[in-house]
This record gives structure tokens, C-alpha cells and sequence, in this order.
């Protein structure tokens, strides 16, 4: 093994080491900066803060727990609904649109991305909500009306609403990333398939979906970032109203949503620090989310390098 | 070359106009941050003073109350602005002696959306039960007893609040805690509050869009923002028993007859005039009795002299209350008070 002689290799070396680096201090940093600030709320409200659902500004009793849930409902709706859309968009504009519709689909799909979230927040209160509450919702709960997710009274604002937003606002990168992630499985994968006589479905199923799954995984952990993050738009949709409601009609909040609505007013020491606890752990439900995604990812991983060795 | 040439005097030029700004931005910069809600006024305000006195500028972000009473404890800024006045907690925090100076006043009104947009009337306490959860229908008999001309529907009342810290909340839940012992005890007034009930909308615009797109639905909104958005809202009954339109000028009534202590951190709902709606709150600037920077300090107070004798008469075009005269010489003489 020669030694990297060139000055200009090692210093190329380190350049890229104190960029990445430069990352893990800005995380690190952030968790810090949250914990530093909220450290008397820490100290007042312990595990409580985790664990109770009053939020009250004016008798300073603050507690999480549901702005935790709605975090995650919504997230999880929101990788309900676009998860298979963006992988059938995905493996359409891969495998099987014609040449001169892709470009102008991929365009469109980009542009989504570009819209800004206060915008489409005001489209979902003045058009997506309406509209909700008027078509869909009733349908819904015709349908499953019997099961507590979808009962009780329609007023459109809700956390369903709040989660189809952030679907939207995530298509766009989990079909970009997934489309990304099918263009790079090797044509050997599907020519191989086709010589065994699949069917274009078995193609796409074994040859293609199956060898991606690990990246398409990652594309839908991208997604699911962003989601636990979004702000603006699900303000402007999901009611605002801290409870824990099985129904999916009732409005819900997020972390993210307290900490815009509340922090330009918020005058005493203690809720100021309560706000910042809220994004402490928003950094914190975000770190172990991702997490619990890797560890899937490998058990994923291993079980199918197992059911490969056992055939 | 003459292409050259022109570029380089086009060039110099620009230079010399750089040059220029920047000895004009010499002048003295006033920095001030806090509240939203008057910040289209105090823009005016601060457009129409460089004309009469040229040698100031003044810098006014509006980050909300929270962030204007703490960067003036800070004293990162000149002056602060807050939609509520502080509490003596805060105010114990500072340096220095705070000053409240009132500037101009706003109403919340009763905003609805029902068939038809019919002319509501409410009393202090229908509109308690409506945000305390009693009142749940729009056909309860304390409503109807207060609109018997109207026809109200058998139809769930969706009650629309703000979910983002405000001075219109303050305002509201200052109003709600003065008329029910109810909610005083068990919700309090503040920029945001634990509700009730209710759905929380983003904002006057998130308000108003829920109120727009549900049936049924009934929040408040400042009165400026009722007016430019064409929303029907109710008359409220006063204190004395008069049913009171929220008018800019049944807003200054309020203020005219309000109980206005000396530090000026008074609370105008409620107020017991004849003419004055009851629902309406002001706004202040704050700044320190004791100023630092003498040169600086002598132009604030140039500055909130000018605002109270003459930016008030812009209040008007603009959808604000102005101060009453009585108010206005009380602000002057307390103006009078800061020393350099």
C-alpha cells in the first residue's frame, strides 16, 4: 500500500473529513442549544412534561404528550397515503411511461416540491379543506363510520386533513429519490428476468422493487423527515386543539405547530423554555424515529440475505 | 472605448450615490421591535416623521409582543412595542423603570357564518357560554332571546379560535375573564390560552378562513380585518346595557371612559360608557424612564411627542382607534417625564 504522497490528496482528505465533521457538530450543537434552553422547564415539569396532555400558558402547567401524538398520527397518515403513490410513480415513470410523457411528469412532480408550505397551507384551508369536508370525510365515514377513526362530527379541519397535507408536501421527494433508486438497478436484473419468462408485473415485483428495497426504504426515511418536521401547512389545517382524539375527524396539533403559533408571544421565562423543550424533543422524536428506521433497515437487510442463503 | 467611459461615470456615479446614502445613513438609527398588530400604523408613522425631522431613521421589526418586551429588558432595542401591557414579573426584570405609552386601540368583533348573514346581537354572557362549551347549538334559547327577529338554525355552533399567541386573544380572554367568574378561574386571560373548546386557526387569515368555509362557525377577528374581508359580526351589549356596533369610533369611546391608571398598564375591556364597545384593547411602545444615550433619548421623546400630537390623526385612515384628547395629555405630560 503506497502512502498518499500528493499534498494535494491529503489535503483533499481533510477538507471533505472537516465538512462531514462540520455536519455532526451542527447536530450536535442544536441538541445542546435545545437542551441549554429549556433546562428550568426540564427541571420543573421532569417526565411529567413527557407523559400529560394540559397545555396552559396561563397557569404555566405544560405537558406534550399531544402534541407527540399528533406528530406522529400525522406523519403516519402521511406515509400511508404517499408512500405507494410515490413508488407506482416511480416504477410508471421508470419502467413503464412512454418517453414523451416522462419528462413533463418528472417537471410537474419537481414543481410540487417548489411550492411553499405557507402557500399551500392557505390552498388547503380555502380549497383542500372545503372540499374535504363537503366529498371525501362523509364518504369515509359512511363507509367506516362504525370504527372510532372515523367517527363523530365533520367540521374539515382535522388531523386526517393535516396528514393528507403532508403527504403532498412529501410526494415529491419520495418519488424523486425512489425514481432515482429504480434507475439505478442494473438492466442485467430485468433482462435476466425476462430470459426466465416473467411477466412485466414479475419484472417489476422481483427483478426491480425487490433489488431496490433497501434504497426505496431510504427514500420513504427522507420522506418521513421531512414530515415529522412540516410547519406551515398542517398549521393551517389541523385545528390546533391539543387532545387525543382515536377519531382521525378531531382536530389534533404537532410540536412543530406549537412552537410557530406560540413563540413570537410568548412572554414568560417558563413557557418560553417550555416551547423550547417542545423542539427538544421534536430533535429528539425525529433522532429515534430515524433510529428505529435503521434498525428495520437492518433487520430487513439480514433476513433477506438469510432467505437468500437458505435457497 | 467610449462604451468604457460611460461605464466608468455610470460606475463613479453610482459610487458617489453610495457615498452619499451612507453619510445619510450616518444619522441617527432608532431600533425598536415587538407587536404586530399596530405595525402598519407605526410604518406610517416612521415614513411621514423622516420628513420632519430627517436626521432620524428608525428600524421597527415586528416580532410579536413576546419578543418586543424581551429585547427591551435586553435592551438590544430603543424601544419596545407589546400588545398587552407587562406583567409586574417582567417589569421587575428590567434595568430600569419601563414606561408604558399608549398609542392607538382595536376592537375584536364576533365574527359567523350562517345562512343568509343575518345581524347578530350577543351579550357578555351567550358569547361565554359559546367559548366555555355551555352554549352548543345556534338555536339555544339565550341566543334566540337576544335575536328574536332572526331564524337560527338547529345547527352545531363551531367555535373558532386563535391557535398562535396574539393580542387579539389578549384582548378576547381579557374581556371574557372581566364578564365570567367562570372562565377567569378556570382559563385566564393571555396571548394564548388552554380552550375549552374550539378549533384554532393560524392567524386573522386562519380565523377568518374557518369561519368563511364552515357553516355554522362562529370566532372573533380585529375589527380591521372584519371590515377589509366584508365578515358580517355582531353587536355586543355593554356594560350599560346598550347593544354596541364595533365601530373605530365606539372603540375610542371605550378608551375615553376606561379606567386608566398612571402607569398606563390598563385593560379597556368592558368599559363603562354608554357608546363604548365593550370588546377592544390597546397597544403600547415601551421605553426606559432613564434613557442611556442622551442624543438618542432626546429624539425618542421628540419622536413619541410628535406620534401623540400628530401621528394619532393618521390613526383613523388606517383602521385604527385614536387616543381621546383627555388621554392624549395625560400620555404628553408622562412623555415629559424621561430623562436623558
Amino acid at each position: 500500500m503506497a502512502p498518499p504522497s500528493r499534498f494535494g490528496d491529503k489535503a483533499f482528505q481533510w477538507l471533505t473529513l472537516a465538512m462531514a465533521m462540520a455536519v455532526v457538530v451542527l447536530v450536535i450543537l442544536t441538541g445542546w442549544q435545545l437542551w441549554r434552553g429549556s433546562s428550568l422547564a426540564v427541571q420543573k415539569f421532569g417526565l411529567h412534561f413527557l407523559t400529560t396532555s394540559t397545555w396552559d400558558p396561563v397557569t404555566e402547567q405544560f405537558g406534550a404528550l399531544p402534541f407527540i401524538y399528533g406528530t406522529l398520527v400525522s406523519s403516519l397518515i402521511a406515509l400511508l397515503i404517499a408512500v405507494p403513490l410515490s413508488i407506482a410513480t416511480a416504477v410508471y415513470l421508470t419502467e413503464l411511461a412512454p418517453l414523451w410523457i416522462r419528462q413533463p411528469l418528472i417537471s410537474l412532480i419537481e414543481m410540487l416540491a417548489a411550492i411553499p408550505s405557507v402557500i399551500l397551507g392557505l390552498w388547503g384551508i380555502f380549497v383542500m379543506v372545503p372540499w374535504l369536508r363537503d366529498y371525501p370525510f362523509p364518504f369515509l365515514k359512511r363507509l367506516f363510520g362504525w370504527t372510532p377513526f372515523f367517527s363523530g362530527p365533520i367540521y374539515g379541519t382535522s388531523m386526517l386533513a393535516g396528514g393528507i397535507i403532508i403527504a403532498i408536501m412529501i410526494l415529491p421527494i419520495i418519488t424523486s429519490v425512489s425514481r432515482e433508486i429504480l434507475r439505478s438497478v442494473p438492466d442485467l436484473q430485468r433482462e435476466a428476468a425476462y430470459a426466465l419468462g416473467a411477466t412485466r408485473w414479475e419484472v417489476t415485483r422481483i427483478a426491480v422493487l425487490s433489488y431496490a428495497r433497501k434504497g426505496l426504504f431510504g427514500a420513504v426515511i427522507l420522506g418521513l423527515g421531512r414530515a415529522l418536521g412540516e410547519t406551515m401547512a398542517v398549521t393551517m389545517v389541523i385545528g390546533n386543539t391539543p387532545q387525543i382524539a382515536a377519531s382521525l375527524f378531531k382536530p389534533g396539533y404537532t410540536l412543530a405547530s406549537v412552537i410557530a403559533n406560540e413563540f413570537t408571544e410568548a412572554t414568560t421565562d417558563i413557557y418560553l423554555e417550555a416551547l423550547f423543550e417542545i423542539g427538544l424533543v421534536l430533535f429528539g422524536v425525529t433522532i429515534l424515529v430515524n433510529l428505529i428506521a435503521q434498525l428495520l433497515l437492518k433487520t430487513m437487510t439480514t433476513t433477506t440475505s438469510a432467505t437468500r442463503a437458505v435457497q | 472605448m467610449t462604451k468604457l467611459h460611460e461605464l466608468g461615470s455610470r460606475l463613479l456615479g453610482l459610487f458617489i450615490a453610495f457615498g452619499l446614502s451612507a453619510t445619510a445613513s450616518a444619522q441617527m438609527m432608532i431600533n425598536g421591535a415587538g407587536a404586530t398588530f399596530p405595525y402598519p400604523i407605526y410604518s406610517k408613522w416612521f415614513d411621514e416623521y423622516a420628513k420632519v425631522d430627517p436626521s432620524v431613521r428608525f428600524n421597527y421589526q415586528s416580532i410579536g409582543s413576546g419578543g418586543g418586551q424581551k429585547q427591551i429588558l435586553a435592551q438590544t432595542v430603543d424601544f419596545g412595542a407589546s400588545d398587552g401591557p407587562m406583567s409586574d414579573d417582567n417589569l421587575a426584570k428590567a434595568s430600569g423603570k419601563l414606561l408604558h405609552i399608549p398609542t392607538v386601540a382595536g376592537a375584536d368583533v364576533v365574527a359567523y357564518n350562517l345562512p343568509g348573514n343575518p345581524k347578530l346581537k350577543f351579550d357578555a354572557d351567550t358569547i361565554a357560554g359559546i367559548f366555555l362549551g355551555h352554549i352548543k347549538k345556534w338555536n339555544d334559547p339565550k341566543i334566540t332571546a337576544l335575536n328574536p327577529a332572526v331564524k337560527l338554525p338547529d345547527q352545531e355552533i363551531v367555535v373558532v379560535h386563535r391557535s398562535d399567541g396574539s393580542g387579539t386573544t389578549y384582548i378576547w380572554t381579557d374581556y371574557l375573564s372581566k364578564i365570567s367568574p367562570e372562565w377567569k378561574t378556570k382559563v385566564g386571560t393571555n396571548t394564548s390560552v388552554n380552550w375549552p373548546t374550539g378549533i384554532g386557526g393560524k392567524g386573522n387569515e386562519g380565523v377568518a378562513g374557518q369561519i368563511k368555509q364552515t357553516p355554522g362557525a362562529l370566532g372573533y377577528v380585529e375589527l380591521i380585518y372584519a371590515i377589509q374581508n366584508k365578515m358580517p359580526y355582531a353587536d355586543v351589549k355593554n356594560s350599560v346595557g346598550e347593544f354596541v356596533t364595533p365601530t373605530l369610533e365606539s372603540t375610542t369611546a371605550a378608551l375615553a371612559t376606561a379606567d386608566i391608571p398612571d402607569d398606563f398598564r390598563f385593560s379597556m375591556t368592558n368599559a363603562p360608557g354608554k357608546d363604548a364597545y365593550p370588546i377592544c384593547g390597546a397597544t403600547w411602545l415601551l421605553v426606559y424612564e432613564q434613557q442611556k444615550d442622551p442624543a438618542k433619548g432626546r429624539k425618542v421623546v421628540e419622536f413619541l411627542k410628535w406620534a401623540i400630537k400628530d401621528g394619532e390623526k393618521m390613526a383613523k385612515n388606517l383602521d385604527y382607534a385614536p387616543l381621546p384628547e383627555n388621554v392624549q395629555e395625560r400620555v404628553l405630560k408622562r412623555i415629559d417625564e424621561i430623562k436623558m
